[in-house]
């Protein structure tokens, strides 16, 4: 239940977002969370997003996980 | 181990520990030729004493999608060929190719994809020089499915086999590996996931053969296609006294590979490359090796990322980023992605 | 991360006996034994796991039934990728697959909807696994299901909740859990007041956790400060920047109006009250439970012990078969296949 990854939202349109990170991008379902804006950032999981990040968390948990997984 | 199945499942194709054992257990009852002793990428064959050893090998291809980011069938069915002859360390110079078509596959389609195959056979000066068709019924087959075989005459002088490995010598690889199976799965599966990462499908002729000749020290190399770099290194130490410690943060990897890995659930190491080569060097030579690599347009992001240990007979391990260890096992099945 | 584990060896120290703390995630499962944390820490702290792999928790008859029903004419099932190549009682879907039936691996159940969207003529069956996180998701893909008049999709529901079978795992005398670390992203719908009873009934600390090394550690430090009082024993959470005290409210109201909680069986912990998730009756339409099948009475694998595991009474190298008869390639029960189950990921990762 855990496999989610926050993405910043691109574009809206009505229920559906597309969100980016890292040169990948996607359309997801926002009706599960409220008040979404182009700009925020969302954790996505089985292509919906379950909760809005402020962009300082986004940044942490961003920045956490390049440290783990980037190498060379 | 024995066959617990008395069907071919799915798995056996993955290029990890079910296709070992398909192999081990059936196909090798039956064939028992000394050049597959080691299951090497192409049999080394020598036919008279006083010529070089002439290399050979087959594959076939059956991706889907047929046409992907970076690539095709086709282009992959020269690069593959070209790659398994590369790295047993001759040059390919002849290639033959069988099509096994789908009745009601599209001519244009199949047209895109000679196309391609002609241009990397150009591009790489191989001949493509026979050939065969076949058409089955609709229902047969993903659309088309090819098998190319290739012939190449090993550079002389060369001493290089999986009996040659020593503890203390250096496993480098020539960049971010498993590109090409996250692009063909993205495409595949209807993930959903848009992104600009493409498949590494390329030859690696080129830079194998300007590390060959400026180099005596290597002692082996492999493509890492189905399995991944998991499937080469435990290969390598199956049944030996030695075994392989690699370093997590010497894997080269790029942002958008890690999080698609992560978003799917997969493990880099365990995906395939079509365009990148994993080598093991004396310990003496390999940063030059490396440093020669780096230095070629394929090999930019090569990095030794570990060394042949006496400690750890038959293992792969891996130290990770947080000063722990883990085994690294030949991978099983496919990677299928994972939501939790 | 120097620091951090320094600093849980400090109070470990200092707190000198036995202390264990059980993760009920499975993406927690994995991430410490993929990163070697374990080597780490001090003799006297044991991380376990718990049930926290949704796939392993589903007993063979779910995955009977999701087999059974493959069989029929003109049915596909839909799955996670999770659940394709766990082990029920005669067969895997995997299995299934290489005998014809019609099973595809979807990444989200939106897939599974536009599937019977194209496909009229074919029953699309979506296989329901997953806890709180998922399930709301589930939950509003049947509501577009039902608001389009989708007629052929179906899910067979396999959700189950953490938080009461935390509760059986507690409340069976003789358990020796300290602390809990918390599931990160159930958090992200559940809030943190589903886990205060642990903290005020039982005395158990808990700390609801992120998914990096760091955070695990973290949380490990503030899991020993709570039991050895510097601070008061409660519901901590580590990932606030993911989690807050309330939760998703939308993704609740959406899960709770399509799904009711029903008295569940889980493997290994026998029925546990309200611990799983139905269909409603207004939905019922869209209940895949409904499909007539035939399964024969399931049975778990003999000498299985993913039962024990999934309690976190044993380890998984303490089952017989660990390693021998049950191996990735050749699983006897799902937490040796699923890619969260606990045994899975000793058997990559751990060293022996």
């Amino acid at each position: 239940m855990c496999l989610a990854v926050p993405m910043r939202v691109k574009k809206i349109n009505k229920n559906i977002a597309e969100v980016e990170l890292s040169g990948i991008r996607r359309n997801i379902d926002i009706s599960l969370i409220e008040g979404v804006n182009v700009g925020d950032y969302v954790i996505v999981h089985a292509g919906f997003a379950i909760q809005k990040l402020s962009k300082k968390d986004a940044r942490t948990t961003l920045k956490l996980f390049s440290e783990m997984k980037n190498g060379t | 181990m024995p066959m617990k199945d008395d069907k071919i499942l799915i798995t056996y194709g993955a290029g990890g520990r079910q296709t070992r054992n398909l192999i081990e257990n059936v196909l090798l009852k039956y064939f028992k030729d000394p050049a597959l002793r080691l299951l090497p990428d192409s049999a080394s064959l020598s036919i008279f004493k006083s010529c070089a050893d002439i290399c050979f090998t087959t594959d076939a291809y059956v991706v889907k999608p047929i046409f992907f980011p970076g690539g095709d069938i086709g282009k992959l069915s020269i690069c593959g060929t070209i790659n398994d002859l590369a790295v047993s360390g001759a040059k390919p110079l002849f290639i033959s190719c069988s099509l096994i078509i789908e009745e009601g596959f599209r001519i244009s389609d199949l047209e895109k994809i000679l196309m391609s195959m002609a241009d990397t056979a150009m591009l790489n000066s191989v001949r493509i020089v026979t050939g065969d068709t076949k058409v089955v019924d609709s229902g047969n087959g993903d659309g088309i499915f090819i098998t190319t075989s290739g012939i190449g005459i090993k550079k002389k002088g060369l001493s290089m086999g999986i009996d040659k490995i020593k503890p203390g010598d250096a496993v480098i690889i020539s960049g971010v590996p498993g590109m090409h199976e996250i692009s063909i799965v993205n495409a595949r599966e209807n993930l959903g996931f848009k992104s600009n990462l493409k498949s590494d499908c390329a030859s690696v002729y080129g830079l194998v053969s300007k590390v060959l000749s400026s180099s005596n020290g290597v002692k082996f190399m492999r493509d890492p296609t189905r399995g991944g770099l998991a499937s080469v290194l435990n290969e390598i130490v199956s049944n030996r006294k030695y075994g392989i410690r690699i370093y997590e943060e010497k894997i080269p990897v790029t942002e958008e590979v890690s999080f698609f890995c992560e978003i799917l659930g997969f493990d880099i190491l365990n995906l395939a490359s079509e365009g990148r080569v994993v080598m093991v060097v004396d310990r003496n030579d390999c940063e030059k090796v490396v440093s020669i690599m780096k230095k070629h347009s394929s090999g930019k992001m090569s990095s030794i990322i570990g060394y042949v240990t006496d400690e750890l007979p038959g293992k792969v391990v891996m130290k990770t980023k947080t000063g722990g260890e883990r085994f690294i096992l030949m991978p099983s099945g496919r990677q299928l992605p994972r939501i939790c | 991360m120097n620091d951090l584990v320094s600093e849980i060896h400090r109070l470990s120290k200092k707190i000198k006996r036995q202390v264990k703390f059980m993760e009920v995630c499975g993406t927690h499962t994995m991430t410490i034994a993929r990163s070697g944390l374990r080597n780490l820490l001090p003799d006297n702290i044991t991380l376990i796991s718990g049930p926290g792999c949704p796939v392993c928790v589903v007993p063979n008859s779910y995955i009977d039934r999701a087999i059974a029903i493959s069989n029929l004419d003109k049915t596909r099932i839909l799955t996670f990728g999770d659940m394709f190549r766990v082990p029920s009682s005669v067969s895997s879907l995997e299995k299934q697959r290489s005998n014809g039936a019609k099973i595809d691996i979807v990444y989200s159940p939106l897939d599974g909807l536009e599937l019977a969207r194209t496909h009229p003529d074919e029953t699309i069956v979506f296989l329901g696994v997953g806890f709180e996180t998922t399930a709301p998701i589930v939950a509003r893909v049947i509501k577009y299901a039902e608001k389009e008049k989708i007629k052929n999709f179906l899910v067979l529901s396999g959700h189950r909740l953490i938080p009461p079978a935390m509760e059986a795992l507690v409340s069976s005398p003789g358990h020796n859990i300290d602390g809990f670390i918390c599931p990160g992203h159930v958090s992200v719908v559940i809030g943190a007041e589903p886990y205060r009873i642990f903290a005020e009934r039982y005395g158990i600390a808990c700390v609801i956790t992120g998914f990096e090394v760091c955070d695990i550690l973290q949380s490990i430090i503030y899991l020993l400060e709570m039991i050895s009082e510097i601070k008061e024993k409660s519901v901590y959470i580590q990932y606030s920047r993911c989690v807050n005290k309330d939760g998703n409210i939308t993704a609740r109201k959406t899960m709770y109006d399509v799904f009711e909680p029903v008295d569940s069986e889980w493997r290994g912990l026998g029925i546990i009250p309200l611990s799983g998730l139905a269909i409603k009756d207004k939905y019922s339409d869209f209940d895949a439970k409904k499909i007539p099948v035939n399964i024969s009475s399931y049975r778990e694998k003999k000498g299985c012990l993913c039962g024990m595991v999934l309690k976190g009474i044993i380890s998984p190298f303490d089952c017989k078969l660990f390693g021998k008869q049950c191996t990735p390639e050749n699983p006897v029960g799902p937490c040796m296949v699923s890619s969260e189950g606990a045994c899975a990921a000793y058997y990559a990762y751990e060293r022996r």
